[in-house]
């Protein structure tokens, strides 16, 4: 169980200068499949961050199953269970899709079981297994590989940041599959960042951020017809997917 | 040969006995071993030090190891390596030099290999230097290469250099005929105060000939790199050039690029990136569970391979 209490976060001076995060509370429980949407630059991929510890915040603590983690660094969360998939996937040169797998598996993995992994995500295993995460792979191959490399890992909390996107249509199913299957075998959490009305539609429970704050949060039955329904329009759902840009 | 020697062999040749096909071995400035084989013929040259290493045309799918050693401190060798390379030939030649210097005087060795390339030919070059030992002396590496490609040949040349050389100077010089290709791959690793010259320049001759020059190097601590391409597009023909630098600590490196253009459908193209290791690399490996120094390594490592 992931608790966030009165998490704030600023840049400029001091957190002072621009506050991105305000006074953020949520209880994440085990085994419940969680979405988090909202507008562009509302928040969300810093949230997902500071719970990854890429990011410290200015003000409020994180606890995991009871521990205190506000202080531990990105490697000690990621030791304690917490998987991070990120929106922009990183390239390295001459680091090959099975090292990349085997690094996240943390152990030496056999060849057959790092190809499962790809297969997963609906990659053909054997066009990919040797290829270098470099520029030669398409940003929708990328992301597929980096989803990939999170299933490897078998966290207890699993971050997804907008997997959704650069993911062609054709794809976006197996997708959908991937994350439920997750969820019935992985007795932790997962935690996805989206904009996909297909992807809230398999949640337990929904959380809108917008402006920094919590606007909603409740389960999928109480959130979703009010983001898709008459009321405030489609606000959340309809907006352009993009498939790049960094989002604050 | 002593153990040192044995080591030294094992990382430049990767040679764990005797190898298969034809080599000759050269311990402390003098021919250890030889072996010649139906289509290789390997001759002391009279006029100075070194050999030459004839293969006959036609010759396919055989091997030649040339690695020298240098376990004596204080040795300064000079050796001409010819190898002339028959018409139609695909075979694979691996040389390299090992120095171990536990003295304290300079220890170098100056390597100069000059390929004729025959028609049609293909070449598969292998050449690995590496340094060791804990004495105060110098170890000292200047090969030089020399390349000729005759029309429809081709050659692949792969040049490393990770550890414990001190100073090299690395001069590759070829010349392309028609239809004629050439890819080099350069590894570099640097530490300490070490400094490595890379200075390549080619001159593109034949119509449809072709190089690609790709280095890629770390410079650790207070180590000093430079990467000089010179292509020379002469003909119709493609030229391409990548230089991938990553720095570390106090490192520098220096990326020189000069692409001529001498006829209207030369395509020539340089590329250079040099800087630190991308901090999203180290954050990404960082939520895979590894430490920043793991990281780091890992990067570091595959950059290289």
């Amino acid at each position: 169980m992931l608790e966030l209490k009165n998490i704030a976060y600023g840049v400029g001076e001091a957190g002072k200068g621009k506050e991105i995060l305000k006074s953020i509370s949520l209880t994440i429980p085990d085994n419940k499949f969680i979405a988090i949407t909202g507008p562009n630059g509302g928040g969300k991929s810093t949230l997902a961050k500071l719970i990854a510890g890429i990011e410290k915040p200015t003000e409020g603590r994180l606890w995991l199953d009871g521990e205190d983690i506000t202080e531990l660094s990105i490697t000690e969360r990621a030791k304690k269970g917490i998987g991070y998939a990120f929106q922009q996937p990183v390239r390295f040169k001459g680091i090959t899709v099975r090292d990349l797998i085997g690094l996240a598996a943390g152990e030496n993995i056999s060849t057959a079981k790092a190809c499962s992994y790809l297969s997963e995500v609906g990659l053909c295993a054997k066009d990919y297994i040797g290829r270098e995460v470099d520029a030669s792979l398409s940003g929708g191959e990328l992301k597929r590989i980096e989803i990939a490399t999170v299933l490897a890992r078998k966290t207890k909390l699993t971050l997804f940041d907008e997997p959704e996107a650069g993911i062609d249509l054709w794809s976006f199913q197996n997708l959908i599959r991937v994350f439920e299957k997750l969820h019935e075998e992985i007795h932790g959490s997962i935690l996805i960042i989206s904009h996909q009305e297909r992807i809230l539609n398999i949640a337990d429970e929904i959380i809108v951020i917008a402006d920094g704050r919590i606007v909603k949060n409740g389960s999928r039955q109480d959130i979703l017809p009010g983001l898709l329904g008459t009321e405030g329009g489609c606000r959340f759902t309809c907006e352009p997917q993009r498939t790049a840009g960094a989002e604050a | 040969m002593d153990e040192i020697q044995m080591e030294l062999l094992k990382q430049v040749a990767d040679i764990h006995g005797v190898p298969q096909g034809a080599y000759n071995f050269r311990v402390n400035g003098q021919g250890a071993a030889r072996n010649t084989t139906e289509h290789i013929d390997i001759v002391t040259k009279q006029d100075k030090q070194g050999i030459d290493i004839i293969i006959k045309p036609g010759t396919k799918n055989e091997s030649v190891h040339i690695p020298v050693v240098l376990s004596q401190s204080g040795l300064t060798d000079l050796v001409y390596n010819d190898f002339y390379i028959g018409e139609d030939c695909d075979v694979t030649i691996v040389a390299g030099c090992g120095i171990h210097n536990g003295g304290t005087q300079k220890s170098q060795h100056d390597g100069i290999h000059s390929f004729f390339v025959g028609k049609n030919a293909k070449v598969k070059y292998i050449e690995k230097h590496y340094g060791s030992g804990d004495g105060s002396g110098e170890r000292v590496l200047n090969p030089q290469t020399i390349i000729e490609l005759a029309e429809g040949s081709s050659m692949e040349m792969d040049t490393v250099q990770i550890k414990g050389v001190d100073s090299t100077v690395r001069t590759t010089r070829a010349v392309l005929a028609d239809r004629a290709t050439l890819v080099i791959k350069e590894k570099i690793m640097t530490h300490g105060s070490q400094y490595a010259k890379t200075d390549f320049e080619v001159n593109l001759d034949g119509e449809d000939c072709g190089v690609n020059l790709i280095s890629r190097s770390v410079a650790k601590e207070h180590s000093r790199q430079i990467f000089l391409s010179k292509i020379n597009g002469n003909n119709k023909c493609m030229g391409h050039s990548e230089c991938d630098a990553i720095l570390m600590d106090e490192g520098s490196v220096s990326a020189i690029p000069e692409i001529t253009a001498n006829h209207l459908d030369a395509s020539l193209i340089h590329e250079a990136a040099i800087g630190k290791i991308a901090g999203e690399q180290i954050t990404k490996l960082m939520t895979l569970g590894l430490s920043e120094a793991e990281a780091e390594a890992q990067i570091v490592n595959g950059f290289l391979k």
